[in-house]
């Protein structure tokens, strides 16, 4: 058993040793491994040249990382919290996402850019916010996460082996989780970086989540079972580019979804999911399709986190209220 | 394994080029040329560049300043500890860079801090239930920046600098004789952020006092490792008014922050104040500096103490009795309680409240949400839901 941190440490060393031309740069991840370890020991057994402790500028480290994947390098960055990454905004969005396109396909940016992301932990502000929503509004960017230890290890490898920029969110409040992972298994083996996955099947409802929802979004399909109710949860895993065949699959079943994300609702995924399942399967649905998502707000301070996050009980009113109509 | 051979370096040992370029200069080098008045042993010495007054009373003032500002740090720590504070970043051998730089300017000034202002903070008159509350979690700042002349507490590195030279701007458009101080870290001086504002300050001649507390260390990265040369030098290049002092000489901080103010208030250029300091204690309550620096480091700074500097000089000099030492440690001790049943106090917070304070005016679609919310968290008689535990 191993922690979604120790996976995701143990994915980067996987790629760092098949490919010599994978560096991975950011504040203090090298001598300290990062404020969440996820690097921890990498900088000792790869060099300060491929594990760089950088200087304190995220719009630096993204802008030198397109250069060093200009010269042919796979830099892997480390944004330290969610909220630091807008000082690099400009290098993702006009940059990083859009380089291909305005080359005409002629440079590639094989970029990845890690954010412990979401909330949870009782941070100060700046440190618990859900800002995917920037991400996955921006074509050219590949956005995906992890919401297993499992997933950790082989999602970043696919990342790391792309050729597109990958904004690769790590939901820190599942960091110190436990799970079995098979490191033998060949990474061919894995599911395709952009796919979805079914995490507990389900006849009445489905549960459409992703990164630190997914838990809640499992107990709450376990109570709601107790009373009788059967709830898919599936596990969107790539936020950008959808896996909307998997999730169009599961709610022509079930008739009904429910979108559950820590991120605000408005123009979330829940309000992208709404949309294609209005315009795919309108005629199929029994309920319209709910979302259960942050407030409008910005994130709260530590002690009212617990009311600002959605929890089993606010995705059961949800449930209930799909199943009501 | 050969991957990258289009350019034939990945892989191989780089073409003699280390990977930093060999900044080792010696700590003495580096501070040859560092304004000091009060030595690490006590001694004083004046520096004519640097008039200063040092009376009696001065070094009281600050000396008092100082270990109540400790005092309150030790007890936010404990409090950490004890899970009354979410997280405490200490300044811990911070004192005299900042109780010498925010005492040297005057009361109408306006000051815009980082996060480790706490000395600074208290000397403004916040109160250390206002200060706490934020590292308590029950809000996003603890005062009113207006009553005190002092911004709240920015945690987006150097963003403060921005805002702090606009803010100048703004004094200098008024005509008012008023000027801004602003801190930030030997960290955040590598922001874009700063370096703007650095050059935008003296493009349009801002009152500013940019004072950046180089503590060595931005959580695990050596001030080495952040830059190629010396903050104070870069600053000039920009063509600031610049002065490089000993942050851990009370006097001297007191001594350079009064003349570049002054200089700045007369019309003069916006000028930088790099204080050479130390962060004796780790990053935050969340940090483990064992991991990247020796104790022998930790311990030579702990010898150039600002406290027991001025300690030392107040005792040989017989500027201060066993009596005031003794009201000092008593109130001291006070100060400590007063903390620590203050944040005991605290309410926790209600999220209606940040609904509330999003917009100026709450438009129609929050409030139904925040209604909703509240009628919501009601719904449960006894308090949180049943199964909330349970999800997350
Ligand atoms: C824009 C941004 N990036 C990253 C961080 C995370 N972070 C918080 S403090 C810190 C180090 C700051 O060092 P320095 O500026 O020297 O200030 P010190 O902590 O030493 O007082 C970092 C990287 C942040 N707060 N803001
Ligand atoms: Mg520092």
């Amino acid at each position: 058993m191993i922690t979604l941190g120790q996976a995701l440490n143990r994915g980067l060393r996987a790629a760092m040793t098949s490919d010599p031309r994978v560096v991975v740069m950011g504040e203090d991840v090298g001598r300290l491994g990062g404020v969440f370890r996820v690097t921890s020991g990498l900088q000792k057994d790869f060099g300060a040249d491929r594990v760089m402790d950088t200087p304190l500028a995220e719009s630096g480290i993204v802008g030198t990382a397109v250069g060093l994947a200009l010269r042919g390098y796979r830099p892997v960055c480390e944004i330290q919290f969610d909220g630091f990454v807008y000082p690099a905004f400009d290098q993702i969005v006009s940059q990083l996402a859009k380089m291909r396109a305005r080359s005409a396909g002629r440079l590639a940016l094989p970029v990845v850019i890690r954010i412990p992301g979401s909330g949870g932990i009782g941070a100060v502000e700046h440190h618990s916010e859900s800002n995917e929503s920037y991400f996955v509004h921006t074509a050219g960017l590949r956005v995906v996460t992890c919401a297993t230890p499992s997933d950790g290890y082989t999602m970043i490898q696919q990342a790391v082996a792309g050729d597109d920029p990958v904004i690769f969110y790590e939901p820190k409040c599942r960091y110190w989780d436990k799970a079995e992972v098979d490191e033998q298994a060949p990474l061919s083996a894995a599911p395709a970086l952009h796919s979805a996955r079914t995490v507990r099947g389900g006849s009445d409802l489905t549960l459409v989540t992703y990164g630190s929802m997914v838990r809640p979004a499992l107990a709450a399909a376990q109570i709601a079972e107790e009373e009788g109710r059967s709830i898919e949860v599936v596990d969107l895993r790539s936020l950008a580019p959808l896996d909307l065949p998997a999730v169009l699959a599961s709610v022509r079943r079930t008739r009904r979804a429910v979108v559950v994300h820590e991120a605000p609702t408005t123009l979330g995924l829940g309000a992208e999911i709404s949309a294609l399942l209005t315009e795919h399967c309108y005629f199929e649905m029994e309920a319209p399709v709910l979302r259960v998502g942050g407030y409008n707000i910005p994130y709260p301070p530590a002690r009212a986190e617990e009311i600002y996050l959605p929890d089993a009980d606010r995705i059961l009113e949800a449930i209930d209220a799909s199943l009501a109509y | 394994m050969s991957s990258a051979s289009r350019y034939g370096y990945a892989g191989r040992p780089p073409p003699g080029r280390p990977a930093y370029r060999d900044r080792g200069r010696s700590l003495e080098k580096r501070e040859a040329n560092v304004i000091q008045m009060l030595a690490p042993d006590g001694t004083l010495r004046a520096d004519p560049r640097f008039p200063l007054d040092v009376t009696p009373a001065l070094c009281r003032d600050l000396f008092r300043d100082m270990v109540l500002a400790r005092r309150f740090d030790e007890e936010a720590l404990a409090l950490q500890r004890q899970g009354e504070l979410g997280l405490w970043l200490m300044a811990l051998g911070q004192e005299a860079a900042q109780v010498g730089s925010i005492r040297a300017i005057a009361a109408h000034d306006h000051v815009f801090p980082s996060y480790r202002e706490h000395a600074a903070a208290l000397c403004r008159g916040i109160s250390p239930a206002e200060l706490l509350a934020q590292w308590r979690g029950i809000a996003h700042s603890g005062w009113d920046p207006a009553r005190y002349r002092f911004h709240i507490y920015s945690l987006v590195l150097g963003a403060q600098t921005l805002h702090a030279t606009g803010y100048a701007l703004g004094v200098r458009l008024d005509g008012a004789p008023e000027m801004v101080l602003a801190y930030f870290g030997d960290g955040a001086s590598s922001q874009g952020d700063v370096n703007e504002a650095l050059n935008w300050a003296v493009v349009t001649n801002a009152p500013i006092v940019f004072f950046c507390q180089n503590n060595q260390w931005a959580i695990s990265t050596a001030t080495a490792q952040q830059m190629g040369a010396p903050l104070h030098l870069r600053a000039a290049g920009f063509g600031l008014d610049t002065y490089f002092v000993d942050g851990n000489d009370a006097l001297a901080v007191h001594a350079v922050t009064a003349k570049a103010s002054d200089r700045v208030r007369a019309g003069g250029p916006p000028a930088l104040i790099e204080a050479l300091t130390y962060r004796v204690a780790g990053h935050s309550t969340s940090d483990d500096p064992r991991i990247y620096r020796s104790e022998a480091e930790v311990d030579l700074w702990r010898e150039r103490d600002p406290v027991s500097r001025l300690d030392t000089l107040l005792r040989t000099r017989g500027w201060a009795g066993e009596q005031y030492f003794q009201q000092l440690d008593e109130e001291a001790r006070k100060l400590a309680e007063q903390t620590r049943a203050a944040c005991l106090a605290l309410p926790d917070p209600a999220l209606e409240e940040t609904f509330r304070h999003t917009f100026a005016q709450e438009p129609p679609l929050l409030r139904r949400e925040r209604e909703a919310m509240s009628a919501y968290r009601a719904s449960f008689a006894d308090g949180p839901g049943p199964v909330a535990a349970a999800g997350r």
